[in-house]
């Protein structure tokens, strides 16, 4: 991990909205208020071990009372990430996580539900939730460790792993094609889908302060090594020279360009420069990528992730190559507001009442035809 | 039917027309009988509004004061073919001047809309009924389609019963000419035309369904007018045409209520309003999470009604996010509830096992219907017994409670939310389709007579460590109940961590030690086998040597047979369970109190084999598993038997 800069103090930004029904923490929070008294029990060198830091570190900026946050997870190595924090959870079952997250958040529109997941348990046992979550569009936000193969169970493919994959039960390799996260999220109607990378604490950080600000579900998919069962999986977008040509950082409002400097991880790094950049290909109308010239500059294209189209964010989510990860981009695909489910359902409440005043038990039983037998 | 099992109370079917003296109806020329019990049957293709026709009639036979019971049945498609037998929708309504049981077992008076449901219920009727048939429908070709090789109008097989031909739909279809109606739209009405005919013949008040039929076509005044217009025409056809010479009164049934008032309520309904009254006397926010599913989601449709109650409805996007959402609820300090039937809880059981696990109040509401799979999902059956006992990976007990009656629903709903909140765990809630749909006279509580089941959430430390600091441990129990704190997020001090892996006694961290895994299975089933239920009630008024234990729809069907019994003069001893989990305290001293233990069952002895089990005691099973609730004919002479035997 580069940086330390992120290492987490604040008072509480208090003004994001979409947050406005949670009540503010009384004092000044530090990363270590999340900590939980429990041993973190991952394989020595899990990317898991960053993202919890960073998420950690993150958690004080918000500045909410730690008591009105909660982590709902389902089964998975990730999925042991809410005994870590020092916040309400729940370590649930197999894929169900959105599922119960759901019922928490429209209940309780008081509180920050986050819901931490991996590829295996978001898009293979519970996929079905999580894509009915993503069209709700319920205030959640869900983290997906992507580690591209089943870890606790000792090293199976996953719906993400590449189509050939050796694994153990897979000895000729796997015959399934791989989902696209991204691609699945924005395709289920996700009003705000990002990627993001385990080792990148700065972008990790960013991009979950995008998420918690967000009105709706937030689906952040996190790149994480599995160090025992598919390490270096992600090196292609970590290893300084390789990510040149690898990564694609999107940021809105900058043309989209890579390359030269464009990946550096440097403090200066910044996109929107680069000798390489996207263009849209005026015969298909889909994405490609170009060297960057005098002539085609002005055709790059600038991201644009509050577009109320989702065109052009799934265009770029099909950019990377599935087996080399080469023009993998992160960072927001996409963030639009839409109605959110849970604001929607109290709404509903607040309506009735107004119309037929609050409910009145007695005058609700003897409703019907009713008689009367005297003694 | 044997006449040794004949009694005032639950008479013969057959011996009730005609038996009774006939007077003089002031207001009209007609002749008028007195009956003290009715069944009707209206039978037609699913398409023609026999469910509705039902519903009216009851509604009017409800405020009118009768005692009833009702028994829709129909089929699993919504518009099966029409004019085919399996298309053929029925309704069966059961009213007295007296206290009954049941829908009854064989009508007195079959509506035939079609030759199909001629031909389909004709079996059910016995010889002496009277049968109202649609002549208009019994074309060739209709009778061919159900193999009718002659007419049954014509060719005497029906020579032993009391047949009124009557054209219905010409005859509607003639009432309704000053509409602007195509033919088709007017044939529409004729469900209302043989509505008003009943209504003329059992003296029922019509105001209740014409004000019914305003309100439900409130946007077209016109077929509102029609379809009341094809009402009165068919009641004053009964009045004028000579085929109906008598018409017949049942008198309010006065005596067989308890003083108060009094509505007609529907199993479904009933225990809706329960789940809202349990809301409201636990001051706690309901929330439904649920999948539609036959014959469960009008409960899901009845509360998401009631929002201003505070009523969270949650259309999930399967069974699994049904339960789920609802748990979530659950840990969020909801009075959580998911709805189902049978195949949908076989989806939530490792969410049932969670909240095992979790010892978090949840109620699990099966509507039980034909299985196994699809199987039946428009009929009875009471064959998710043994699931919800043990239909879990694990030690994972579960208590379970049934309502017996469709308007007991109400009091069980609000029975399983007192057992959900006060020892925190799931509940299941056995309801069937026969009771679901089924409907009878209830008496509307007052809310003073509701249980207080208002719940304290944990709200600080509740344990001392013995360096003396204070902390929360999320599974120190209850001394008594053995129920663990419920400590809500938005809680400040009490952040935990809860979830499916093993819990170390107390703290409720991580724990895969032998010793406690053995100790936490234990303790789980020693606070559902702690659980405080009243005591079985036995009904044994002469020292019987024989007892018929039942528990759930059956109830109605049993209490009719042994009534029966006993008016011919046998001995035997009844008792009936609402908690099938746990057991009542003194059920095994009950059981081993007499010779015989007979246990009528819709299912092939799930309750038997619970009994022997714990019980050690000899129980014979008598089951019935064709989707239709027992007879009590049928019920009666099975049970002489076993007291015979």
């Amino acid at each position: 991990m580069a940086e330390t800069s992120t290492e987490g103090s604040g008072t509480g930004g208090g003004a994001i909205e979409a947050l406005s029904l949670v009540p503010k923490a009384e004092a000044r929070q530090s990363m270590k208020d999340f900590k939980s008294d429990q041993e973190v029990r991952w394989c020595p060198g899990c990317g898991d071990y960053a993202i919890l830091a960073a998420v950690q570190g993150f958690m004080p900026e918000l500045g909410l009372a730690k008591e009105n946050i909660v982590f709902v997870s389902g089964i998975g190595c990730s999925s042991r990430f809410p005994y870590y924090m020092d916040t309400y959870g729940m370590h649930s079952i197999h894929g169900r996580a959105p599922a119960i997250a759901t019922g928490l958040a429209t209940s309780r529109r008081d509180l920050s539900v986050w819901v931490v997941t991996g590829d295996g348990d978001a898009l293979s046992i519970g996929g079905n939730h999580l894509i009915h979550a993503l069209r709700r569009n319920i205030n959640l936000k869900i983290l997906l460790f992507n580690n591209r193969i089943y870890g606790l169970t000792k090293g199976q493919y996953s719906p993400t792993s590449e189509v050939g994959k050796i694994t153990k039960s897979t000895p000729m390799g796997s015959l399934d094609a791989p989902f696209n996260p991204v691609s699945l999220a924005v395709g289920a109607e996700a009003s705000f889908v990002a990627r993001t990378v385990d080792s990148d604490r700065k972008h990790l950080t960013e991009v979950l302060r995008q998420a918690a600000a967000h009105p709706g579900t937030a689906l952040i998919e996190i790149y994480q090594n599995c160090n025992i069962f598919n390490d270096g999986a992600f090196e292609v977008l970590k290893d300084r020279q390789q990510a040149e040509e690898a990564v694609i950082r999107l940021e809105h409002g900058k043309p989209i360009r890579f390359g030269d400097g464009g990946t550096s991880r440097s403090s200066e790094a910044e996109s929107g420069r680069g000798s390489r950049g996207v263009v849209r290909d005026e015969l298909t109308g889909d994405l490609k990528v170009v060297t960057v010239t005098e002539e085609n500059e002005a055709r790059v294209l600038v991201h644009d992730a509050h577009s109320p189209s989702p065109t052009t964010a799934f265009a770029l989510s099909r950019l990377a190559d599935p087996d080399t990860l080469h023009h993998t981009p992160i960072g927001v695909f996409r963030s639009v507001e839409r109605p959110v489910y849970d604001t929607q359902m109290a709404e509903q409440l607040d309506t009735a009442i107004e119309q037929f005043g609050k409910g009145d038990l007695s005058a609700l039983l003897a409703g019907g035809d009713t008689w009367t037998v005297v003694g | 039917m044997t006449s040794q099992v004949s009694s005032p109370a639950e008479q013969a079917d057959e011996a009730v027309l005609g038996e009774l003296k006939e007077q003089r109806n002031p207001a009209g020329t007609k002749g008028v009988r007195r009956l003290d019990r009715v069944i009707i049957r209206f039978a037609g293709d699913s398409g023609d509004g026999m469910q509705l026709t039902g519903d009216r009639f009851t509604s009017e036979t409800a405020s009118f004061g009768n005692d009833l019971s009702t028994l829709p049945n129909f089929p699993a498609e919504i518009r099966a073919p029409a004019g085919t037998l399996p298309g053929v929708s029925s309704f069966q309504l059961h009213f007295a001047d007296h206290d009954i049981l049941t829908p009854g077992d064989a009508p007195n008076v079959l509506v035939a809309m079609n030759p199909a449901a001629l031909k389909a219920n004709i079996g059910d009727v016995p010889r002496g009924a009277e049968i109202i048939v649609n002549t208009d429908e019994f074309t060739k070709r209709a009778m061919q389609k159900v193999g009718y090789a002659t007419s049954p109008l014509d060719d005497g097989s029906l020579d032993g019963f009391s047949v009124h031909p009557v054209p219905l739909t010409t005859l509607t279809v003639e009432a309704l000419k000053e509409f602007d109606l195509t033919r088709k739209e007017a044939e529409r009405s004729k469900n209302m035309f043989a509505l008003g005919l009943l209504s003329w013949m059992y003296h029922r008040p019509t105001e209740g369904t014409e004000k019914f039929l305003k309100g439900k076509f409130a946007k077209k005044p016109d077929i509102a007018a029609a379809n009341i217009a094809a009402f009165r025409a068919g009641w004053n056809f009964g009045e004028t045409t000579e085929d109906f010479a008598v018409s017949y009164e049942v008198a309010p049934a006065s005596t067989a209520f308890p003083v108060g008032t009094y509505r007609n309520i529907s199993g479904n309904l009933a225990l809706s309003y329960g789940l809202v009254a349990a809301s409201r006397q636990a001051d706690l926010p309901l929330y439904l999470g649920s999948y539609p599913i036959t014959p469960a989601s009008d409960i899901l449709h009845e509360l998401s009604k009631h929002k201003n109650f505070g009523v969270r409805t949650f259309q999930a996007e399967d069974e699994i996010a049904g339960i789920g959402a609802a748990l979530g609820a659950a840990f969020g300090g909801s009075l959580a509830v998911t709805t189902t039937s049978g195949p949908g809880v076989a989806l939530k059981s490792e969410t049932i096992g969670l909240a095992v696990s979790l010892e978090l109040p949840l109620l699990v509401i099966d509507i039980q219907r034909g299985g196994p799979s699809t199987g039946l999902p428009t009929k009875t059956e009471q064959a998710d017994l043994l699931q919800a006992m043990f239909g879990r990976n694990g030690e994972a007990p579960v208590p379970v409670v049934a309502p017996r009656t469709p308007a007991d629903c109400f009091g069980a709903a609000i029975e399983a939310a007192r057992i959900a909140l006060t020892y925190r765990t799931p509940v299941f809630l056995l309801s069937d389709g026969y009771l679901a749909n089924g409907s009878e006279p209830w008496r509307i509580p007052e809310l003073d007579e509701l249980p207080d089941l208002t719940v304290q959430f944990a709200q600080g430390p509740n344990h001392a460590l013995d360096d003396g600091s204070e902390v929360f441990w999320p599974y120190k129990r209850d001394p008594q109940t053995l129920a663990r704190p419920w400590a809500i997020p938005g809680t400040p001090g009490l952040e935990h961590r809860i979830g499916g892996i093993e819990k170390q006694d107390g703290t409720g961290n991580i724990s895969y030690d032998p010793a406690n895994h053995d100790f936490m299975v234990r303790t789980r089933q020693a606070k559902i086998d702690g659980i405080d239920v009243p005591d079985v009630e036995v009904d044994d008024p002469d020292g019987a040597r024989t007892l018929v234990l039942g528990w759930g729809s059956t109830y109605g069907p049993i209490t009719a047979a042994v009534r029966r019994l006993r008016a011919a003069g046998e001995s035997i001893a009844q008792a009936h369970l609402r908690h099938l989990n746990p057991f009542p305290r003194n059920l095994g001293t009950v059981l081993k109190r007499y010779e015989k233990v007979v246990i009528p069952e819709m299912n092939l002895g799930q309750l038997a084999t619970l009994v022997r089990a714990k019980y050690l005691v000899d129980a014979h099973s008598y089951n019935q598993v064709n989707g239709m609730p027992f007879k009590a004919e049928q019920l009666a002479k099975a049970l002489k038997e076993a007291i015979d035997g």
